[in-house]
């Protein structure tokens, strides 16, 4: 892959499905009307004896791949992130996570940047509702690489995982690294002043962010959150002690998700620097495109530059 | 019965000028659901220029049909039909899924004036209208409760939840009209998921079951007389028989019309085919 190409999460997910599907035999992929939108068409078209379409019905869906998995295969299973997390909860809450099944949930067009389908299906609340669940994972893979190893990583995993995946293609900003732990998360930068926390979709910008903050002579490190649950909470104080400000960035809403997990985290800490939340400010999104969509709702590097003046200055 | 034929022409040339709007809208925006869209439009077109009982002066009027789109994705002739009816001008279809526009990707009833309610989750509108059609009756009302889905809607479980709640409540005033164009996102429905046998279907869940030629205006217009002339006291089902991207040779039962937007030259030569349409009509 070269480094400059532009590549969506969820296609990276296609394509590493089929990869994966090559070895591991137990891997079986479910889709609702959406195996072209989610890439999980390119595993059926290979491996159509491990494919099924359950018909646009995520709730029966979620119920298949859960029996599935007590017979030792592994379901993939795939929608876009509002039918996922919201239509099919209480599947995935009583019946998956509650019996710790073995199912990967992986929702793709999560947030306002997935563009023009608008607010009915833009998913800003995911990451709270599938982080409140007991024995879930929650993952948001910042590239394409990532994702790969994100998916790899997840499949190796015993457990539920719901992976969070998004539509625009977004530029490599992990290619120097080369593992994937679950919850452990990866310092991209180091800063003294800042520390941005954040994750999929924002990290790039959060890295475009520090390099404008850092001709400023301010030093911002940029920590990415690829896993939301269970959280790196030493990452999160060990920013807390070597930085003035924490901002977090999610295409989430502020409540609930990984903004609202790191001020949980620092709620009984020693040391509590101000955080700030950068994300959708509990308003539903609309129809736009995904450049639009993050300027109006104010999820780009300008953003967070502009927060971490008036942070900065606040504080001085 | 016979047609008023006058009516017949004039319903015929709304719905080629409905088609119209749709290829302008979705080649303006660069998107949009244009095959699920065409798809309708007929079923569209008697509906708000014959059936519906509203009142674009007076949208919230209390005694208005109530119209729900539950497949909220085909909402570009819900869009036109509402400018057409004078709900909101004209101009507004040119900022169809544009940035701050009313007109989103999906029906925001918060937004768009005479859209009775959003809509865009499938497998919402039946329940919905449920809801609507016993407050009718608690209210002694005569509205009437009309609600469109799709046929690869019908997999989602809520629509059947719904159609035992229906005939339960022996819903007499909630028509559902399925626009069954054999087609979904990732194939045909059969094949996805199988949805047959239809009719015996909502037979046996206690509804009064038509089955008509979804893109016939003669057809859409004498079925729905049947429909909301039938007397029994039990929820009404259409089976419309329909072309996903009817009226243009080339989206015509194509899945890769349903979400696509034309380029210049594929809007024109729509545009074309709809404009020859109208002219066999004069
Ligand atoms: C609950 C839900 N799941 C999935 C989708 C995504 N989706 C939009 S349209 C569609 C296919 C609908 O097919 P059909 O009901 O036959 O409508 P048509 O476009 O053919 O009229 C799907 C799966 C959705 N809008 N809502
Ligand atoms: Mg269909």
């Amino acid at each position: 892959m070269s480094l400059n190409k532009l590549i969506a999460t969820r296609d990276a997910f296609g394509e590493e499905l089929v990869e994966i599907g090559k070895k591991n035999k137990n891997l079986v992929v479910l889709s609702a009307d959406l195996a072209k939108s989610t890439r999980t068409i390119e595993f059926a078209t290979v491996f159509p004896e491990r494919f099924f379409n359950a018909g646009v019905a995520e709730q029966n869906m979620m119920g298949i791949a859960a029996g599935l998995s007590t017979s030792g295969f592994v379901p993939i299973v795939s929608t876009l992130a509002i039918f996922a997390a919201g239509r099919a909860y209480d599947q995935v809450r009583n019946t998956i996570a509650h019996s710790r099944l073995n199912v990967k949930i992986v929702a793709t067009h999560s947030g306002v940047s997935m563009g023009k389908d608008g607010s009915s299906h833009q998913s800003i609340e995911d990451i709270a509702l599938m982080r409140v669940i007991p024995h879930m994972v929650v993952i948001s893979p910042a590239d394409g690489p990532e994702t790969k190893k994100a998916l790899r990583s997840a499949i190796e995993y015993e457990g539920p995982v719901y992976m969070r995946l998004g539509r625009p293609e977004l530029p490599v900003v992990t290619q120097h690294i080369n593992s994937f732990n679950i919850g452990k998360a990866d310092v991209l930068q180091e800063g003294t002043d800042v520390s941005i926390i954040t994750c999929g979709i924002m990290v790039h910008q959060a890295l475009k962010a520090a390099e404008i903050l850092s001709s400023q002579n301010i030093r911002a490190g940029v920590i990415n959150m690829h896993t939301i649950k269970p959280l790196d909470v030493e990452v999160i104080h060990q920013a807390a002690r070597s930085t003035l400000v924490i901002l977090t960035a999610e295409d989430h809403s502020i409540i609930g998700g990984l903004g609202s997990a790191v001020l949980e985290t620092l709620s009984c800490a020693n040391i509590r620097p101000p955080v700030y939340r950068i994300g959708v400010r509990d308003v539903f999104g609309e129809s736009g495109s995904t450049d639009q969509l993050m300027k109006k709702y104010e999820l780009t590097w300008e953003n967070i530059v502009q927060a971490v003046h008036k942070i900065l200055n606040r504080n001085n | 019965m016979v047609q008023d034929a006058e009516l017949v022409k004039r319903l015929k040339k709304m719905a080629a000028f409905i088609r119209r709007d749709s290829i302008q809208m979705s080649l303006k925006a660069g998107c949009g659901h244009v095959g699920p869209g065409l798809s309708w439009t007929d079923i569209c077109t008697v509906l708000f220029f014959h059936q519906l009982r509203i009142d674009p002066k007076n949208p919230d009027w209390l005694n208005r049909d109530r119209f729900i789109l539950s497949k909220g994705h085909g909402c570009l002739p819900l869009y036109s039909a509402l400018a057409r009816k004078g709900f909101f001008p004209m101009e507004k279809l040119d900022t169809f899924c544009q940035l701050d526009s009313c007109l989103g990707g999906h029906p925001d009833c918060l937004a768009v004036p005479g859209v009775e309610i959003s809509t865009g989750s499938l497998g919402h509108g039946l329940p919905i209208a449920i809801g609507m059609a016993i407050a009718a009756k608690s209210d002694n009302k005569k509205y009437r409760v009309i609600t469109v889905m799709g046929d690869g809607e019908l997999q989602e479980g809520t629509v059947w939840e719904a159609a035992m709640a229906a005939a339960h409540y022996r819903l007499d005033n909630l028509t559902g009209i399925i626009d069954c164009n054999k087609l979904e996102i990732d194939g045909p429905v059969k094949e996805v998921m199988n949805i047959e046998p239809l009719k015996d279907k909502w037979k046996s869940f206690g509804w009064y079951v038509e089955e008509m030629d979804g893109n016939d205006i003669e057809d859409i217009l004498s079925t729905l007389e049947r429909v909301f002339g039938y007397k029994e006291e039990k929820p009404r089902i259409i089976i419309a028989h329909t072309i996903k991207g009817k009226g243009v040779s080339f989206m015509e039962n194509q899945v890769v019309w349903h979400y696509k937007a034309p380029d210049n030259d594929e809007a024109r030569q729509a545009i074309r085919e709809i404009d020859l349409a109208l002219t066999k009509l004069k």
